[in-house]
């Protein structure tokens, strides 16, 4: 089946000589390729050069490292206040995500398989609540958190988050809900389970590659939140490694850019490993969730 | 209510029989389950957005409710040439952004379709920009556009191109191109991967039967490709339409709107105005003005890019 449709995709491709391919095909990809990840690299090499190879153009290229060093990880990880910010994202995009990811679930099954009265209308109103940018709101959850007094507190973002994570994770089930067959919800309501049986023990099971995509992007989304982390906390104990590294590795006008590079690069790793374990599920959900 | 009503001693069967109730109402259920989603959206979603249309209309400082002012917000704004310029400046953002973002996606998308060895990792390699986080990339470019010691300067310089170093964010006209650059650097993967889920929708069919009509390969761009493509087109700019309009963590860490204000985005200035400076009235009436730009540009770009599917007669 693979083998089939390889062959399709490369079916007419002997009409197109090899010279031709590389010129129309492989080279601009390769500029591509180049241009989108040549910004990676150079934040991996400048992390691990030495300041003085950092700031002396005038030996060797500067496209290379002659002495590689750990000075900056060391001082990023043991000198600052990096792996708290880096706790305190891991908890809040995950308590964000399961958080959103149970909502999300009910809503997604409420609208898909209940088609209860005005079910149509919520899923159009949750579609529309996604398109509202936090850009819009931070100002009033601003002036809301301070009200509520959790100002400067993990738990604000714990609750905000899903704001935006609950829209497009009941949006990515609702397309995955729609897919498993009504017959075998109707086996279970004859033999007498109830709805949430049904949901927990036949639709969830049938939804864990749903379930893993929504996570992802959920937990994806959190870690990459700046607006709201940025607005609603203030002490360095309280901060994401996006607000951290911003706000406190920039000192006065004098850019370390050793230990910023090492901050996001080891801000970046963390969701780019998770993303390389389920790229074939992202890659393939993503685009079942745009064909929607 | 009556069945909540019947005692203490019989409180155990009432809750069973409501709750039997509800089991068996689609209705009831459904809200039921609707209630923790609808919960968390009303108070951290619906509750704000018109919080913050309150707050426009008040003076309010951060940590003082403010008084109802009226419109003075707006009419402070409006006569305020900071404000225009963020307008202009987002307005040509998101139009340059988008348009390139567009087209350098869909070419990498007909590229990434076609077959080659190590399709699958190669793929997988290109999306790396939309998931990490954009402030980390973001301070990536900074260093890239580091007035000093940028690398591209330097090869522009050693390949005998340029004699000085490039100021990338030192002047209006080189900031707001570097600030564009780097955010269609980082929505270029999201678009192709978008549209390359649509490219592999079409059938190969209408290919073969083109190229036996003698179809060039431009004419197979324009009259299969693009009309096939439009509905996934139409609802991806959409989304990147909405998302470069309300754009403010790049602008942030590049430019904080500077240099003279030549990159401030109506979302910065929001921020600015309302949390260093303090007037948080005037900065949610700003955010709130950015609501009728938005709403239109997502209508032009969804009816505007999605008329050829009613054409065709399929849903709307």
């Amino acid at each position: 089946m693979a083998r089939n449709l390889a062959d399709q995709a490369g079916g007419m491709q002997y009409l197109v000589s090899t010279p031709r391919r590389v010129v129309t095909v492989y080279l601009p990809l390769a500029i591509f390729v180049f241009v989108l990840l040549f910004p990676f690299y150079w934040m991996a090499i400048t992390s691990i050069k030495s300041n003085a190879e950092l700031y002396d153009t005038s030996h060797g290229s500067p496209f290379w490292v002659i002495k590689p060093t750990w000075d900056h990880f060391y001082h990023l990880l043991f000198e600052t206040d990096y792996p708290n910010w880096m706790w305190n994202t891991v908890i809040v995009s995950v308590v964000a995500t399961f958080l959103s990811l149970f909502a999300a679930v009910l809503a997604a099954y409420a609208i898909e398989r209940l088609r209860f009265r005005g079910g149509r209308t919520t899923g159009l109103v949750i579609f529309l609540a996604y398109l509202v940018p936090p850009s819009i709101l931070f100002l009033p959850l601003a002036a809301m958190v301070l009200n509520l007094g959790l100002f400067d507190s993990k738990l604000c973002l714990m609750l905000t988050y899903p704001t935006f994570l609950i829209p497009f994770c009941t949006w990515l089930l609702m397309g995955y809900f729609k897919s498993i067959p009504y017959e075998l919800e109707e086996c279970a309501l004859i033999d007498g389970a109830t709805r949430l049986q049904i949901l927990i023990k036949i639709i969830l099971p049938l939804a864990v590659p749903g379930l893993i995509s929504a996570g992802i992007f959920g937990f994806t989304l959190s870690w990459n939140e700046f607006i709201y982390a940025l607005t609603f906390i203030s002490s360095s104990e309280n901060k994401t490694i996006p607000i951290g590294v911003v706000t406190e590795l920039v000192e006065g006008d004098v850019y370390h850019w050793g230990p910023l590079m090492a901050g996001a690069l080891l801000g970046s790793l963390p969701v780019a490993i998770l993303y390389s374990f389920f790229v074939e599920h992202y890659v393939s959900s993503m685009t079942g969730a745009v064909k929607e | 209510m009556a069945v909540i009503s019947e005692g203490l001693d019989r409180r155990g069967v009432g809750w069973r029989r409501l709750a039997a109730i509800v089991a068996d109402s689609r209705d009831l259920l459904g809200w039921l389950f609707m209630l923790p989603a609808a919960a968390l959206l009303l108070v951290f979603l619906l509750y704000p957005l018109g919080l913050g249309l309150w707050l426009g209309l008040t003076n309010a400082t951060l940590g003082e409710p403010g008084e109802f002012i009226g419109f003075g917000n707006f009419v402070t704004l409006f006569s305020d040439d900071v404000y225009w310029l963020s307008v202009f400046n987002t307005i040509l953002y998101t139009v340059v952004a988008s348009a390139a973002k567009f087209m350098l996606g869909l070419w990498l998308a007909i590229l990434l379709n076609q077959h080659m060895p190590f399709k699958a990792f190669i793929r997988a390699i290109v999306l790396l920009p939309w998931i990490v986080p954009t402030v980390l990339s973001a301070i990536a470019f900074w260093w890239l556009y580091d007035s000093q010691f940028s690398i591209i300067s330097w090869a522009l310089r050693h390949l005998g191109l340029i004699k000085t170093n490039i100021d990338f964010l030192g002047n209006p006209l080189n900031a707001r191109i570097s600030v564009i650059i780097a955010n269609v650097w980082r929505g270029i993967p999201f678009v192709a991967i978008s549209l390359l889920a649509g490219l592999q929708t079409i059938p190969s069919s209408l290919y073969e039967a083109a190229v036996l009509d003698g179809a060039t390969a431009w004419q197979k761009f324009r009259f299969i490709t693009l009309p096939m493509l439009t509905p996934i087109i139409a609802v991806v700019m959409t989304f990147s339409v909405l998302f470069t309009f309300t754009d403010f963590q790049l602008i942030y860490v590049l430019t904080r709107g500077g240099p003279i204000n030549a990159t401030h985005l109506m979302a910065t200035l929001a921020f600015q105005r309302a949390i260093p400076g303090g007037q948080l009235g005037q900065g949610a009436a700003l955010a709130s003005s950015m609501i009728p730009f938005l709403v239109a540009s997502v209508m032009f770009s969804y009816f505007g890019l999605q008329r050829r599917k009613w054409q065709q007669g399929g849903r709307d």
